[in-house]
């Protein structure tokens, strides 16, 4: 896997803007043009499974955020510490320890949440975007950079699940967090939306209004 | 003729380049396609010449449908008056259904086409007419019972995700009839299976004792859950097995008698456009997996004469109507016959099985779609492997 470094030879001549341009840009591509799901098609498996109900999709969001933004900045700051041949399993520790307390401190204080979303907490060790920012991102920048980039890269995939949540939520039950928004009288819920089919379509809509958007094309 | 000839040349210019209307050429030309040959011809290349198109092939199926339409209408007539006790003329049975099938027909055709000429005018190519027999088959195989909400929902999803996201006619990956049905099966559970659906009847009017509109797939489902040995008692409510080939038994609208599709399937071998081979692999499939759970033996599925899983349910349309599209099927020869083989297999497999979903042609069929571009690679790959091999002999 390849380094993304931003600053290779550039001489330090004043310091850098806490927000300048470049690093704006850290959190704004994610958004949509560098999105981590629609672009690099990462952590689906999560945008399928948890997305049936906004509630939960919005803890798995926040959980993926403080994961992402906190491993990002800890293996920034270890970066020159670490030996490159054993920099995975050194990541995959601190990502295996923020996911644990993540993972507790739902159990300590939502349980019926923590217990709805299962094992999709856990994991989010496997998540490919979190090793996916590390590799590519946090192992040749700084930490204030990572944070961004990490900021970022959660929110362009908060976006898209909570977008899929929305739709799917929305259509395969009538409700929005829970609440009934359409009435049962007219609307029939529609059971498709239910299943985890429905995520990969909605996606696939989402992907295919963005593209048509940018005028993106894969070749 | 003439006087419709003039009509429409007189309205060209408006739609032509340059033309007032000339954003809807694509819809024009559909319709004078439609009425009249088209007199543009391919300009370059080498080409077979031959007097079928597009046009032709899906009228051709269109023919080979209205057996099973117009038998499975009269059925629908035929069905209520037999639950509700009425002894009335072949015609009124015929009249009954065809009130209840045609605003289904027609919200089909009004939303796919719609949609498919909207698709053409905003990508500018040409409306195609794929969706003449799509918008034939999505009726038939609903059950008559189906608000038409969902038979305009269902269609919409089909023409959109089916198949424009592909990139329209002749790049779909699934069959888009099959893909409505399966919309509406797995989010409206309830209004499409169980035994109230397929005959509409009011609430308040009166059956005739003993009745019940479960059909002979949804009792042996119960019958093998609940331990009840195989008897032909469990064929849908007071029919016997030649019901079941006539067709007089209840299902979706034209998928019940087994005589009017397979006149259908006639028309289509004799003129070419379904292949036989898919047809006849799909039935050898179900007798196979059906023969090797008859010597098995043990509940009410396994014990079921093979060739009854032919005659139930909507094994026939499918095999005959549903894996013969030329699009969704394998394209290889040798690859039909493992294409169909595996419908049939699948389909007698779902069916015994999977408790959940009592009919298992529809997804045998949806998920050999998918399989049938691997089929075909396979198919090549090998063909080519025996070629080499006879150059290096």
């Amino acid at each position: 896997m390849s380094t993304e470094v931003i600053d290779k030879v550039e001489v330090k001549k004043e310091t850098e803007a806490l927000f300048s341009k470049k690093r704006k840009s850290l959190v704004s591509n994610p958004m949509d043009s560098d999105n981590p799901i629609t672009i690099q098609v990462l952590g689906i498996c999560s945008a399928l499974a948890v997305t049936i109900a906004l509630q939960g999709t919005l803890i798995m969001a926040f959980a993926v955020m403080f994961v992402v933004m906190m491993a990002n900045v800890v293996i920034s700051a270890l970066r020159n510490t670490i030996p490159n041949r054993i920099r995975i399993i050194v990541q995959l520790v601190v990502v295996a320890t923020l996911v644990a307390t993540v993972d507790q401190t739902l159990r300590a204080f939502a349980y019926e949440q923590s217990k709805a979303l299962s094992v999709f907490v856990g994991l989010i060790i496997t998540n490919c975007i979190v090793m996916g920012r590390l590799e590519a991102f946090a192992m040749g920048n700084k930490p204030w950079d990572s944070l961004l980039d990490g900021f970022g890269n959660s929110l362009g995939y908060a976006w898209i699940i909570i977008a899929i949540a929305f739709v799917r939520e929305l259509l395969g039950a009538g409700k929005l967090l829970g609440f009934q928004v359409l009435d049962k009288a007219w609307y029939t819920a529609n059971g498709f939306f239910a299943t985890p089919a429905a995520a990969c379509i909605i996606l696939g809509v989402i992907i295919w209004i963005l593209r048509a958007r940018s005028g993106y094309v894969e070749d | 003729m003439k006087f419709l000839r003039d009509q429409v040349d007189k309205l060209k210019p408006t739609f032509s380049e340059g033309g007032k209307l000339s954003f809807l050429h694509s819809t024009f030309d559909a319709l004078e396609t439609f009425l009249f040959v088209p007199n543009h011809t391919t300009h370059s290349g080498g080409h077979i010449r031959d007097g079928i198109d597009l046009k032709r092939t899906m009228f051709i199926v269109v023919i080979a449908l209205l057996p099973a339409l117009m038998f499975g209408m009269w059925n629908l007539g035929y069905q209520f008056h037999r639950a509700t006790g009425m002894e009335v003329s072949l015609f009124e049975n015929f009249w009954y259904g065809m009130l209840q099938t045609l605003p289904i027909i027609i919200v089909s055709y009004g939303v796919g086409l719609g949609i498919e000429m909207a698709f053409a005018q905003f990508k500018g190519h040409p409306v195609n007419e794929g969706f003449l027999v799509t918008g034939l088959l999505i009726p038939m195989v609903m059950p008559a019972d189906v608000p038409l909400w969902m038979v305009g929902l269902a269609t919409a999803f089909a023409v959109v995700i089916g198949k424009e996201v592909f990139g329209g006619t002749g790049m779909n990956l699934l069959n888009p009839a099959l893909t409505a049905r399966m919309f509406l099966y797995i989010g409206y559970t309830p209004e499409m299976s169980g035994d109230k659906c397929w005959v509409p009847i009011a609430d308040g009017v009166a059956t005739v004792d003993g009745y019940s509109g479960a059909t002979t797939l949804g009792n042996v489902g119960v019958a093998s859950s609940n331990g009840t040995p195989w008897s032909d008692s469990l064929l849908s409510w007071g029919t016997s097995i030649s019901d079941s080939i006539m067709g007089t038994i209840p299902g979706s609208i034209a998928e019940t008698s087994v005589i009017a599709i397979l006149l259908g399937a006639v028309i289509l071998i004799v003129t070419g456009v379904g292949s036989w081979k898919i047809m006849l692999s799909t039935v050898i499939g179900a007798l196979f997996m059906g023969g090797i759970l008859n010597l098995a033996g043990g509940n009410a599925w396994y014990d079921m004469p093979a060739w009854y899983h032919l005659v139930i349910g909507g094994f026939m349309f499918g095999t005959v109507f549903m894996t013969t599209d030329p699009v969704s099927a394998a394209q290889t020869e040798r690859g039909k016959w493992i294409y169909g083989f595996f419908i049939g297999l699948l389909t007698v497999l779902i069916r015994v099985y999977n408790p959940g979903y009592p009919e298992g042609i529809m997804m045998a069929i949806l998920l050999m779609n998918v399989f049938a571009p691997l089929i075909d690679y396979r198919v090549i790959q090998s063909n080519i492997k025996t070629r080499l091999n006879r150059v290096k002999a």
